[in-house]
């Protein structure tokens, strides 16, 4: 199954809508990496709302994502986690450190304009 | 529960059905004279009993007429019990007085000790009366102990489920009571926290909080312990995964009030003092959360 992946103002929003593979997971992450350039994006935003089991390997691929949106010199933003999934992640040792979240779209879009003004 | 009592009743069962066969006719005998000779000297030996109990210093928490109406009662169904050989009615009542006198302080130690009285001050009453028949007083206790111990047993068994099943009760209100989850600003929580956290409740603590975040969108949660004396390394553990945990939702927590057990606590697990956001007090994290909510205090 795809990710649909859509360009509001200069952020990219990728919102999962099921359980994913991880030939889906990894599809996305070249995906993202390559339109964040093409479209000259500064943010990334991945919608994980719809998710209810977040496994190693997925956290692995968001923290991948992250990293390699970073190099190509934009931010990501992992929004949407549910309250069950992230006990459960931090039990199984799987924190995301270091890549930013927020509760929803909304907060995503708020925390990256913040982040774009503070840069400006 | 319910295996206990199966597990208490199986032996009984069992015994009184060896005895059946043996010397049914001669025990029932006996035990029927025995209560013919209770009932009798049912004033006199009461108030033996009483003033046993008095003497002894039990059951201080209640005045003397009330000892001497649950006297009457209990001496009453002592009394069935050992006649019918049935036990539900004492259990019934063992259980209704336990309900009635435990919120009064009464300790397992009393309700124990005035049965064992009533048991000795009966024995003591068939020795004189049998002084002269040994054989007899033999057969006569022989009938009597083992009704007697069991009833000593149901009642303390009685007592003791009660106070526990009273426990229960405290330990689930308590816990309704004790996890409040307040927002003192738009998008600040304060979660305090009072008292010993077991296992459990931390639990519930983190779940109530996580959705508290989500229900009132929250980007900043105060967490104060300073009504926590010490917490165990599993739940110093539990703390930073919900730390941790809240982030994944977006919010910073700001834990305040830390006493110097919990610090050492927290160092020796080895946290990772970079995730930690620690204020000394509950005023101090307030102040740093509206900073970070972009609150600015104006004094006029």
């Amino acid at each position: 199954m795809q990710v649909p992946i859509l360009k509001q103002g200069g952020v990219l929003i990728a919102t999962i809508q099921a359980a994913l593979s991880d030939a889906d997971l990894l599809e996305l992450r070249t995906a993202l990496v390559q339109q964040v350039v093409r479209n000259r994006s500064s943010g990334v935003i991945v919608d994980v709302t719809a998710m209810d089991v977040m496994d190693s390997f997925a956290s692995r691929t968001l923290l991948e994502i992250s990293h390699m949106i970073r190099l190509r010199g934009a931010a990501t933003v992992i929004v949407g986690i549910q309250p069950e999934v992230a006990f459960a992640m931090v039990q199984l040792g799987l924190t995301l450190e270091d890549i930013p979240t927020a509760l929803d779209l909304e907060e995503g879009l708020a925390y990256l304009q913040q982040k774009a003004r503070s840069i400006n | 529960m319910q295996r206990d009592k199966n597990l208490l009743k199986e032996p009984a069962i069992q015994k009184s059905r060896a005895t059946e066969l043996t010397r049914n006719e001669p025990k029932m005998e006996l035990l029927r004279e025995l209560v013919a000779h209770l009932r009798q000297n049912r004033t006199l030996l009461r108030e033996e009993w009483v003033a046993r109990i008095a003497e002894a210093q039990l059951l201080t928490a209640m005045t003397q007429e009330e000892i001497f109406a649950e006297a009457t009662s209990v001496y009453d169904s002592y009394v069935a019990a050992l006649e019918t050989g049935t036990f539900e009615a004492l259990q019934a009542y063992a259980r209704n007085l336990s309900e009635r006198i435990i919120p009064r302080g009464v300790e397992t130690h009393e309700v124990v000790g005035i049965v064992l009285l009533l048991r000795d001050v009966l024995a003591r009453s068939l020795f004189a009366k049998y002084q002269t028949d040994f054989e007899k007083l033999n057969r006569i206790l022989d009938a009597y102990e083992p009704a007697a111990n069991r009833i000593a047993n149901t009642v303390a068994v009685g007592f003791v489920q009660e106070r526990e099943r009273v426990i229960r009760q405290q330990q689930e209100a308590i816990r309704e009571l004790s996890t409040p989850v307040l927002q003192v600003r738009e998008r600040l929580l304060i979660l305090p926290i009072i008292g010993v956290i077991d296992p459990q409740r931390a639990r519930q603590l983190t779940e109530q909080l996580l959705r508290g975040i989500r229900t009132n969108r929250a980007k900043v949660v105060v967490i104060d312990i300073t009504g926590v004396a010490a917490m165990d390394v599993t739940v110093a553990n539990h703390l930073v995964q919900t730390v941790e945990a809240s982030r994944l939702l977006g919010a910073t927590v700001i834990v305040t009030g830390l006493s110097p057990e919990i610090a050492q606590t927290l160092v020796t697990i080895g946290v990772d003092l970079g995730k930690m956001n620690t204020v000394g007090d509950l005023q101090g994290g307030i102040e740093q959360a509206e900073r970070l909510l972009g609150y600015k205090v104006v004094t006029p």
